[in-house]
């Protein structure tokens, strides 16, 4: 079995303005890690951005006093981050829109999941002790 | 994160620096907005100095878009960059606005 290591774990208050502190913090340990500069500045900030939004607006209801939960693992191969809210969850499958059609192209919402699916190599809905989105992006 | 707004010639100029996020999206599209308002027509955003945009940054620049174009305006962008280019094409963005990779060549083009 893979050796994993915990790069971070934290809590954040249900509120958006912590998003980018945390993206900046997953970015620099991505940095030291050697992951790949577009990794670093695109796939893994906009995909845990989407993640954190989704946790705080939609599964926390931005309620002050509710946290999000944030951590992220890395082994020789992987690098998973597990974003926890105490929402109700949601179905991946059924929650993803295609924005790429016509009928969604001018939509104003529904981009987050399809970018978190198109950047990440793989993204999982569970309930653990809350509402766990879970991000893994491999390191190659 | 700021925005700044400058009117070059006739087209407002705006230059989003840093992130373009759920948690400044309502201000970038307020001050559009209140630039609509005034009369306002012709408006290009430049990303040269932005670094990354979520899916919320990307529906306001939808929206804005809808807004412009239903006051008879033009809402164009430009320098992307490779990150942002590919976001764009991803979400097939790119087929919906017009995108300069320079500033002069977006202004030339209005």
């Amino acid at each position: 079995m893979a050796e994993t290591r915990v790069a971070f774990d934290l809590q954040i208050p249900s509120d958006v303005e912590y998003i980018e502190g945390v993206v900046e913090l997953a970015r620099q340990r991505c940095r030291e890690l050697k992951i790949s500069p577009a990794k670093c500045s695109l796939n893994i900030p906009v995909a845990l951005s989407e993640a954190l939004s989704n946790a705080i607006l939609r599964g926390n209801e931005a309620t002050g006093g509710k946290l999000v939960r944030i951590r992220a693992i890395i082994s020789d191969t992987d690098l998973v981050f597990e974003v926890v809210d105490d929402g109700p969850g949601f179905d991946l499958e059924e929650c993803t829109q295609d924005c790429t059609t016509d009928e969604n192209l001018t939509k104003e919402e529904g981009r987050g999941l399809f970018l978190m699916r198109q950047l990440m190599d793989r993204v999982e809905s569970f309930r653990d002790k809350g509402n766990v989105v879970r991000l893994t992006l491999h390191r190659e | 994160m700021s925005f700044s707004i400058k009117k070059n010639a006739e087209v407002v100029v705006v230059d989003v620096e840093g992130q373009l996020i759920v948690g400044n999206r309502q201000e970038l599209k307020q001050k559009v907005l209140d630039e609509l308002e005034k009369g306002e027509k012709k408006f290009l955003i430049d990303f040269s100095q932005t670094g990354y945009i979520d899916s919320s940054g990307l529906g306001v620049l939808v929206s804005l878009s809808k807004k412009i174009r239903e006051q008879g305006g033009e809402l164009r962008l430009a320098n992307l960059n490779d990150d942002l280019q590919t976001l764009f094409e991803l979400t097939k963005l790119d087929t919906l606005f017009q995108i300069s990779d320079t500033r002069e060549r977006a202004l030339e083009s209005f």
